[in-house]
């Protein structure tokens, strides 16, 4: 058995990157992201990414780091409303740009991880997503039909992992994660804890590490985006 | 005179029945959390993965991992769950969740809802809108009547790029209520105005065309 455990993701990341290649990386706004692989990745100089992603981060962290380096050539993405950079580079053509209904991109993510190529849905009919598409009526009423997605590599962000590659996931975390783990050809992981194997309960592990390549822990800053809160009462 | 945004709120706090699942979108929707009515307990959930959703953190409570889908902190409750996405949409697009209030930009008389796109403008994309019209079993948009031009949002055939065909199941705009049979062949009905306006001053600010269903 192979060591999956690296000591740092810019090494993690080593023959793993090429230019022109698909890269999904998980996370919910600023929630649950890779960020040290997406450090590792604009420090590899790698261009003319695909990323699909549900956000693209803000400017000056996540995704945004890579907007800055022009990095990226494509997005597909559920909403990008937080970033000015890439709505600069969207609007002056330098920047490719793919919407997917948010629950039409993650079941794409799980379909492609899971080997189903297509699946039908409702979500979109009628509407410019279905454009060009294949529709079919199934009980009277009509769906679309999607198509699975797969990376060249997928990085995601997990709270605890074992040298295995198992990963378990904390609160709103998990968002993307877990699917875009199972449909990178490759996927590296970083985790806040990384323990012995056996140190986790294997029932509550949510993604097996079959599906991860190379573990690495890192240190995280875990940016909020809208900080809201509740005013205590004079105690 | 008309309503306010709180009582925009308050008016589709109404919709809730006890034991509902319910998904709220940004802005105006996210207030009805506010106005949930005595002896109605609702579920709220979060499409970025959370069922259970609590209210605000005091400060010392702020969890970087625990938002919801507006990016907002939040807290959790005891009957909280959490999971991925594709879990999170199988219950939106699998018609598991009773209820989504969310904003609009236009609708028709025949349910089509407008609220992702203007184009030429930056479009920010529609994130879970499309999947929670589409498979969401009731949807109720709560909206402002007319444009900042003073336009009429409530069209006979929407403008603006789609979100979905025959979706919406009730209107609540600042000037009334009203009633679409969004499946059926039932013409769209007003059944309520807000306080202080009168059937004509909503007529004439109407587009589409409509019955009066005032009780």
């Amino acid at each position: 058995m192979g060591n999956k455990v690296y000591p740092d993701a810019k090494s993690a990341l080593e023959g793993f990157t090429f230019d022109g290649m698909s890269v999904m990386s998980g996370g919910f706004g600023l929630c649950g992201i890779p960020e040290n692989l997406i450090i590792a990745l604009r420090d590899s100089n790698v261009k003319g990414i695909t990323v699909i992603s549900n956000n693209a981060g803000v400017d000056g962290w996540g995704l945004g780091l890579l907007l800055e380096t022009k990095q990226i050539k494509k997005m597909i993405s559920s909403y990008v409303g937080e970033n000015k950079e890439f709505a600069r580079q969207y609007l002056s053509g330098e920047l490719e740009l793919e919407f997917n209904p948010q629950g039409t991109l993650a079941e794409r993510c799980r379909a492609g991880g899971a080997g189903i190529a297509g699946f039908y849905t409702k979500t979109g009919v009628g509407t410019l997503v279905a454009e060009g598409k294949e529709t079919k009526v199934f009980n009277g009423e009509t769906f679309v039909l999607e198509t699975g997605l797969v990376a060249d590599l997928s990085i995601v962000k997990a709270w605890k992992g074992d040298k295995e590659g198992n990963l378990i996931f904390r609160k709103t975390a998990r968002n993307f994660n877990p699917m875009m783990a199972t449909a990178g050809k490759k996927c590296i992981a970083e985790v806040e804890i990384l323990v012995e194997t056996g140190e986790l309960d294997p029932d509550a592990i949510h993604t097996p590490g079959i599906y991860v390549d190379r573990i690495v822990q890192g240190t995280f800053e875990k940016r909020i985006e809208q900080r809201t809160i509740t005013k205590r009462e004079n105690a | 005179m008309a309503w306010s945004r709180d009582q925009l709120a308050q008016r589709a706090a109404k919709e809730l029945r006890d034991g509902f699942y319910v998904n709220l979108g940004i802005g105006i929707p996210t207030l009805v959390a506010n106005y949930i009515p005595d002896g109605v307990e609702v579920t709220l959930q979060s499409e970025n993965g959370m069922l259970g959703m609590g209210p605000f953190p005091y400060e010392d409570e702020i969890d970087a991992d625990l938002i919801n889908a507006g990016k907002q902190t939040i807290t959790a409750l005891k009957k909280t769950s959490y999971f991925s996405s594709s879990d999170s949409f199988a219950m939106i697009r699998g018609g598991h969740i009773d209820l989504s209030i969310l904003g609009a930009m236009e609708v028709n008389d025949g349910g089509d809802l407008a609220n992702w796109m203007v184009p030429g403008k930056m479009v920010k994309g529609m994130g879970g809108a499309m999947d929670l019209v589409a498979g969401v079993k009731r949807v109720v948009v709560v909206m402002e009547h007319t444009s900042k031009d003073g336009a009429s949002k409530l069209l006979k055939k929407c403008t603006l790029p789609v979100t979905g065909i025959n979706v919406v199941d009730l209107v609540i705009t600042d000037l009334g209520v009203f009633e679409i049979d969004k499946h059926g062949s039932k013409p769209m009905a007003l059944t309520q105005l807000a306080d202080g306006v009168t059937l004509e001053e909503i007529t004439a600010k109407t587009e589409a065309s409509f019955v009066n269903a005032l009780g």
